[in-house]
């Protein structure tokens, strides 16, 4: 069985992320920058299973610029036999529609048995993709897994809900988006940088896949919301009580 | 001109989600009326309680056994249907909608506009929304005819509904494909307290509580103010609580009137979830703590020993 991994790179979680001059984009340069934490979630389990024997090849892709290349070695590096990037700019790669259809197309043309996916980019927090994945390719989904178990043809995932757990199981093919609590991912090994150096990465453009994608979507600006602003900290128990009865926060 | 609405309201098989109560004020933003929608299976009283919403002017029923429990394939392939029919397709933002939303929007080659906090322009169809955990608000305009939404329910205020039934309901049975996905069953948290999405009060507390038994203290205090009991990442990770009480960026997001942090530093991912509260009071035993730089109200001081104590002077 051949699972495909999406990676998407986007800025650490860690940063506090700013407003560039245009005030239409966030500034990146000289920030650091990762795999999305779930997409990491989802690699690790990809690898656990090839370890496990369950799937023979895990393939990382990442939609985006040329820079996705340093999550796409990460993602070696972590366990993935191969990786592609598909180079586009970045109001595709930030389009969740677009991204759905450029990896249904990959799906498609290299016949991949399973997508294990992120549940949600913390960069543009769509959390669509993967739903929109399955939705083309006419596959079961399960979302926001926070556990999978194989049999034969089937997987069952227990997805994190608001109300608590939903328990589900698909047939496969299928599409599963994953969520933070399914695992931890492990740390990368220098020897495994470096063998990641010479695992195969092969770069490919729209037009390879035939498509001609635009999104539908405009960003018109960006703007930081009201910050809130400290209001009064209090060391003392009893001037605190105090204050919170007579402003009646109580009620 | 008029603009044809449809609010798909999302449920548990027993009563309307509290986020449809916000959708619904999205709704009457648009326009004076709107239709909306009921998937599911048996849920009359989900039925009797929709068709009060207020300015609601057709309600479709879709029954199926399929629909019972929400799946993203027989609910996307139903709501497809009707699509072409309406300017605004809206949902509540819950992790039912984001489960079927995408799904549906895909199959009618439709770029969505999720978590919309604000509706700038219904005709030039501008929207505004929170990216990077609520620390960026991007403002988006859309090049499509078919527009669907889902509405976050911190940024919206509730309809109440009205005390009577105004409308009439027309019962529809989809025809579906077969389905390759099955229910297996739910392990939902059952709740003597207020649900955490639309409590007014919340107590939460994070990995400063230190293990599930001290977690208590929460609990007690929360009954003392009547609240509802949220939590941080850090504690849910820790097995202090279960992962429905995670208030976040990747959990619920949620604004009520009074929002207690306790033990929780204050990581953005967390502020994501919380920080459209009306008063947000913190303690925490860290005068650095990031959380005092954004609440109203701040207590630097031991959990262990305040929080008994101001259950006991609640009590008084
Ligand atoms: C992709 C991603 C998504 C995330 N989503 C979420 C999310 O949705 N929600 C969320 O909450 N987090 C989320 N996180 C995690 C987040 O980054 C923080 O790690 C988490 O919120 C920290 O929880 P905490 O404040 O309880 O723990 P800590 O940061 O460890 O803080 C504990 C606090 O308790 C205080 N304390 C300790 N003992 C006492 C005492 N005796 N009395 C008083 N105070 C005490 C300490 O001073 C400290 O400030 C996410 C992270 C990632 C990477
Ligand atoms: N540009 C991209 N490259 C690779 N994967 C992506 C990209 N955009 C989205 N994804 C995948 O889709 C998931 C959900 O993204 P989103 O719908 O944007 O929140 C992410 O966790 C990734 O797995």
């Amino acid at each position: 069985m051949k699972v495909l991994v999406p990676l998407k790179r986007v800025i650490d979680y860690n940063v506090v992320v700013q407003i560039d001059s245009s005030q239409k984009n966030v500034v990146t340069d000289h920030v650091k920058m990762s795999i999305n934490p779930f997409d990491e979630i989802a690699l690790e389990e990809a690898v656990r299973l090839h370890e496990s024997g369950v799937i023979d090849e895990v393939v990382v892709v990442s939609v985006g610029s040329e820079l996705s290349q340093e999550q796409l070695r990460q993602g070696l590096a972590m366990g993935a036999h191969r990786a592609i990037l598909i180079s586009c700019d970045d109001a595709v790669a930030n389009d969740p529609l677009s991204v759905a259809k450029i990896l249904s197309t990959l799906v498609t043309r290299d016949d991949y048995d399973f997508v294990l996916m992120g549940k949600q980019a913390i960069d543009n927090d769509c959390n669509q993709t993967g739903q929109m994945l399955a939705g083309l390719l006419k596959w079961p989904q399960a979302t926001f897994a926070s556990k999978i178990s194989f049999s034969t043809d089937e997987i069952s995932v227990s997805r994190e809900v608001d109300g608590g757990l939903d328990n589900i199981s698909c047939q496969l093919p299928a599409v599963v988006t994953v969520d933070l609590r399914l695992n931890d991912p492990r740390y990368i090994s220098l020897p495994n940088i470096m063998m990641a150096k010479s695992k195969p990465l092969q770069v490919e453009s729209l037009d390879d896949l035939k498509l001609n994608l635009t999104p539908c979507l405009k960003r018109i600006s960006l703007e930081f919301p009201q910050p809130r602003t400290s209001g009064e900290i209090f060391t003392d128990f009893d001037l605190f009580v105090k204050k919170l009865d007579e402003e009646e926060v109580w009620r | 001109m008029a603009l044809k609405i449809l609010l798909v309201i999302t449920h548990n098989g027993q009563s309307i989600d509290d986020q449809v109560h916000n959708a619904v004020t999205a709704c009457l933003q648009l326009d004076v009326n709107y239709h909306a929608m009921v998937l599911g299976h048996d849920c009359q009283s989900v039925i009797d309680e929709a068709r009060k919403m207020k300015g609601l002017q057709k309600l479709f029923f879709l029954e199926h056994v399929s629909l019972e429990f929400g799946l993203a394939e027989p609910s996307a392939e139903s709501i497809s249907q009707f699509i072409s029919d309406y300017d605004y397709i809206l949902f509540p933002s819950n992790t039912t909608s984001k489960n079927i939303l995408p799904r549906l929007a895909a199959l009618q080659n439709i770029s969505p506009i999720t978590d919309v906090c604000e509706i700038v322009d219904k005709d030039d169809r501008i929207f505004k929304r929170p990216i990077y955990a609520g620390n960026i608000i991007e403002t988006v305009q859309s090049e499509q005819d078919i527009n669907i939404l889902s509405i976050r329910s911190a940024s919206f205020t509730k309809t109440p509904i009205s005390s009577e039934a105004n409308v009439d309901i027309e019962h529809i049975s989809p025809d579906l494909s077969s389905i390759q996905s099955k229910h297996l069953g739910c392990e939902i948290t059952k709740l003597d307290r207020p649900d955490l999405v639309g409590a007014k009060v919340v107590v939460s507390g994070g990995r400063g509580l230190g293990s599930v038994e001290s977690f208590q203290l929460i609990y007690d205090f929360a009954d003392c103010l009547d609240a509802a009991v949220g939590a941080s990442r850090a504690a849910v990770d820790a097995g202090f609580v279960s992962n429905d009480y995670q208030v976040g960026q990747t959990g619920k997001i949620i604004a009520p009137d009074v929002y207690y942090a306790i033990g929780i530093s204050g990581a953005i991912q967390h502020m994501a979830g919380m920080k459209d509260s009306r008063i947000i009071i913190a303690i925490n035993k860290d005068a650095d703590a990031p959380i005092f730089k954004s609440c109203d109200y701040g207590l630097v001081a031991d959990l262990f020993d305040v929080v008994p104590k101001l259950v006991k002077h609640l009590k008084k």
